[in-house]
C-alpha cells in the first residue's frame, strides 16, 4: 500500500447554484477528506456565493452547466442546488460529460437516496436525488422501526423557522408533503406514509423539529428493540448531522411509535436553526463521500 | 353603527365542530344535519376534517369517516348552501382540493398561520381556476401586529382571493383589537372581508358584532358552539342577535334554533361549555384544537393540561403543533418527577 494514496485520490467535486444551499455545500466540502472542491457554477457573477468560491480560489464558472463543456476535467462529481426546472438541463449535460450527479432539487430524476438506509445500492447511479430535509430526517427512523416491526402507516411532521423556508419550499408546498410521504414508503419501507409540514415565525427562531409516527404490525411489536433500533439510527445520521438527535426516548401506545427528533445546523454557513437546511447539505456531502470511496476502491 | 345591511354566515360545526368530537362524525350525521341547515337557507356549510382536507392523521387524529365521503354526503342534500371545504397548505394538497370541487364542493378556504400567507398562492390561484369562490383565512391572528396582518392579506387578495378572514384561531383577542383589525383590512383591501370567533373567552358574539360593525361582512358560526375549544360564535343566537339588529342573513331563526337543539346537541360528548381548559386557551393564546390534546397527554403523563397549554403558549407554537403537546407533558412530568 502507497502511503497517502488517499490524499492522491480526491475526488474532484463541483456545486451548480451559489445560493444558500451552495453556498453551505461549500463550508462543508471545504473541509472534506475525500473529496476536493473545486468548482462552482452559477448564473450571476455578482452573487455572494459566486464571491465567495471566488475568494477561496475555486473555478468559478458563471454561464451555468454549459460553461463546464470547455472544462469537463474538473470534476467528477456535481450538486445540483438550483431548481427542479434547472435540474433537467443540468442532468441531460451532465450526463452527456459522464459526471455523476447528486441532486438537491425536488426534480427527483433518480432514486432517492438516504445515507444510512440505501446509498450503497446506489453507488454507481448517474443521478440520485436527496428527497426533502424532511425525508433525511425521519425515513432512517421509519426504517429503524420496520426493520423491527413491519410498518402500516408512517407519517412523519417536520416544524421548521419560517426564515428557514426558502422561496421555492413557499411556492410549492405540496411538494414537500408529496415527495416526503413517497420516500416514507419506498425507502423507509412503510407500506403507506404520509407528511405534514408546519412554518414556525417564532423569533428566535425555532430549530428544525421532526415527530414520527409509526403503526406498526402488533405482532411484531417489541419496545426494547424499537427503541434500541431508533437509538442506534440515530447515532448513524448523528456522525454525518452532528446536530441531529432525539428529544426524548420513543414513546409507545399499543402499536403506535412515536419519537421526537431535532435537528440543530452546523452553523457553516446557515444560522444553526436552520437543521433542516444542513440535513441536506450534510446528507448531501455524505452521498458524495461514499460515491468517492466506491470509485477510489474500485 | 351598523352600516352593512347583510351579513353572509359560514357554519362551520361540520368541520370546526370535527375537533370537538375527536373527527367521528358520520355520513349519516352529516347528511342530517347539512339537510336540516340548507332547509333553514343556511348560505354555506363548512365539511372537512377539522385540520382541514388531507388532515386525518396521527397528529389530529385520524377520520372516522373519510371526509370526501362526508362532503358528498353534504352536496347530496344542498340544493341551496354551498358546500366549502378549509385546506391548510403543508397538510392538504392541491389534489385533495381538486377531489373535493369534484364532488361538488363550491367554496374553498385556503388557511395559513397569520405570517405565511406565502405558502397559500399555489392553493388560492388553483381554487380560482377551478371556478370555485375563495377565502384567503389567516390563523392565530392575534400573534402578529395589524400591519403584518394588512400586509399578509393584501398577498392573499393578490393571488386572487375573494374574501380575506381575520381569524381568532386562539379566541384571545379582544374587542379593540377585532375593530382595530377589520378596520385596517377594510381600509385597504377591495374584496370582502371576514372573521371567525373562537368562544374561550366568551367574547365570540362581542368580537363578532364588532367586527360586523367595522364592516366585516363574512362571519363564521358554529351550531350549538360546535367548533374547537369553547366552540365559535354560536350561530343560532347570532341569527337571531343579527335579526334584531336588522342584518340580514337569510337564515330562518327558529328552523336553526331547532337544528341546535334537536339535532346538534344529542351529538355532543359534552356541552360546550367555558371550562378550566378552554378558558386557558384563549387566556395563554393557544391554537383551540389542542384543547382535547392537552387534556389526554395530562392524564397520561400525570401533569395539569392548564401547565402544558401555558407552556405550549410561551413557545408560540403555532396551529398543527399538536405533536408539541406530548413532546412539552412529557418534559413536565420529568421536570415534576424531578423536583418532586
Amino acid at each position: 500500500m502507497v502511503k497517502g494514496c488517499a490524499e492522491l485520490a480526491k475526488v474532484k467535486v463541483g456545486i451548480i447554484g451559489s445560493g444558500n444551499i451552495g453556498s453551505d455545500l461549500m463550508v462543508k466540502l471545504m473541509k472534506s477528506e475525500v473529496l476536493e472542491l473545486t468548482t462552482m457554477i452559477g448564473i450571476d457573477p455578482t452573487s455572494r456565493g459566486m464571491q465567495h468560491a471566488k475568494k477561496i480560489g475555486l473555478k468559478v464558472i458563471d454561464n451555468g452547466i454549459d460553461g463546464l463543456k470547455e472544462n469537463p476535467e474538473l470534476v467528477d462529481i456535481l450538486f445540483d442546488a438550483t431548481s427542479a426546472k434547472a435540474h433537467y438541463y443540468n442532468y441531460e449535460v451532465a450526463k452527456k460529460l459522464g459526471k455523476q450527479m447528486i441532486d438537491l432539487t425536488p426534480a427527483a430524476i433518480g432514486p432517492f437516496v438516504v445515507p444510512t438506509v440505501n446509498l450503497t445500492e446506489h453507488l454507481d447511479a448517474d443521478n440520485v436525488n436527496m428527497i426533502t430535509c424532511g425525508g433525511q430526517a425521519t425515513i432512517p427512523i421509519i426504517h429503524a422501526i420496520n426493520q423491527v416491526a413491519p410498518v402500516e402507516y408512517g407519517e412523519i411532521v417536520a416544524t421548521i423557522a419560517s426564515k428557514s423556508a426558502g422561496p421555492g419550499t413557499r411556492a410549492n408546498i405540496d411538494e414537500f408533503t408529496q415527495t416526503t410521504a413517497k420516500g416514507i414508503e419506498r425507502i423507509g419501507g412503510a407500506k403507506k406514509g404520509k407528511a405534514i409540514i408546519i412554518l414556525n415565525p417564532a423569533e428566535p427562531p425555532i430549530i428544525m423539529r421532526n415527530t414520527v409516527y409509526a403503526l406498526v404490525d402488533e405482532k411484531a411489536m417489541d419496545e426494547e428493540k424499537i427503541a434500541k433500533s431508533v437509538i442506534e439510527m440515530v447515532e448513524k445520521v448523528n456522525s454525518y448531522v452532528p446536530g441531529y438527535r432525539l428529544r426524548t426516548e420513543p414513546i409507545f401506545d399499543g402499536n403506535k411509535v412515536t419519537v421526537f427528533l431535532e435537528v440543530e445546523g452546523a452553523g457553516h454557513y446557515l444560522p444553526t436553526y436552520a437543521g433542516n437546511l444542513d440535513i441536506m447539505t450534510a446528507a448531501a456531502v455524505k452521498v458524495a463521500e461514499e460515491f468517492a470511496k466506491n470509485r477510489i476502491n474500485v | 353603527m351598523f352600516k352593512n345591511p347583510e351579513v353572509k354566515i359560514t357554519e362551520v360545526a361540520l368541520r370546526d365542530g370535527s375537533h370537538a368530537i375527536r373527527h367521528q362524525f358520520t355520513v349519516e350525521q352529516v347528511r342530517t344535519i347539512t339537510k336540516a341547515l340548507n332547509d333553514a337557507r343556511v348560505p354555506y356549510i363548512e365539511v372537512s376534517h377539522g385540520d382541514g382536507l388531507g388532515g386525518s392523521s396521527l397528529q389530529y387524529g385520524l377520520s372516522r369517516t373519510d371526509e370526501l365521503k362526508l362532503i358528498e354526503a353534504a352536496v347530496s342534500v344542498a340544493d341551496y348552501s354551498k358546500i366549502s371545504v378549509l385546506l391548510l397548505p403543508g397538510i392538504g394538497t392541491i389534489e385533495d382540493l381538486k377531489e373535493a370541487q369534484k364532488l361538488g364542493a363550491k367554496m374553498a378556504r385556503i388557511a395559513t398561520h397569520i405570517t405565511e400567507a406565502d405558502i397559500s398562492k399555489q392553493h388560492i390561484e388553483t381554487a380560482k381556476e377551478l371556478g370555485m369562490e375563495t377565502v384567503g383565512f389567516l390563523m392565530m391572528s392575534h400573534m402578529a401586529p395589524t400591519e403584518t396582518l394588512v400586509e399578509q392579506a393584501k398577498l392573499m387578495e393578490s393571488y386572487g382571493a375573494d374574501t380575506v378572514y381575520v381569524v381568532d384561531s386562539a379566541g384571545a383577542l379582544l374587542p379593540h383589537e377585532v375593530r382595530e383589525k377589520i378596520r385596517a383590512l377594510k381600509d385597504v383591501l377591495e374584496i370582502e372581508v371576514g372573521f371567525h370567533a373562537h368562544n374561550n373567552l366568551s367574547l365570540a358574539m362581542g368580537n363578532t358584532l364588532a367586527a360586523i360593525e367595522e364592516g366585516a361582512t363574512r362571519i363564521d358560526g358554529s351550531i350549538r358552539c360546535l367548533g374547537a375549544g369553547a366552540g365559535n360564535t354560536q350561530t343560532e343566537v347570532l341569527v337571531a342577535v343579527l335579526d334584531r339588529l336588522g342584518i340580514e342573513t337569510g337564515i330562518d331563526v327558529y328552523k336553526i334554533m331547532d337544528i341546535a337543539e334537536e339535532l346538534v346537541a344529542p351529538i355532543l360528548p359534552r356541552p360546550q361549555e367555558i371550562n378550566r381548559d378552554s378558558l386557558v386557551l384563549g387566556y395563554a393564546g393557544v391554537y383551540s384544537s389542542f384543547l382535547l390534546h392537552a387534556e389526554r397527554a395530562a392524564e397520561k403523563f400525570g401533569v395539569d393540561s392548564r401547565d402544558i397549554l401555558v407552556e405550549i403558549g410561551k413557545r408560540k407554537a403555532v396551529g398543527g403543533q399538536e405533536d408539541m403537546i406530548v413532546d412539552v407533558a412529557a418534559e413536565l412530568a420529568k421536570a415534576g418527577s424531578r423536583s418532586g
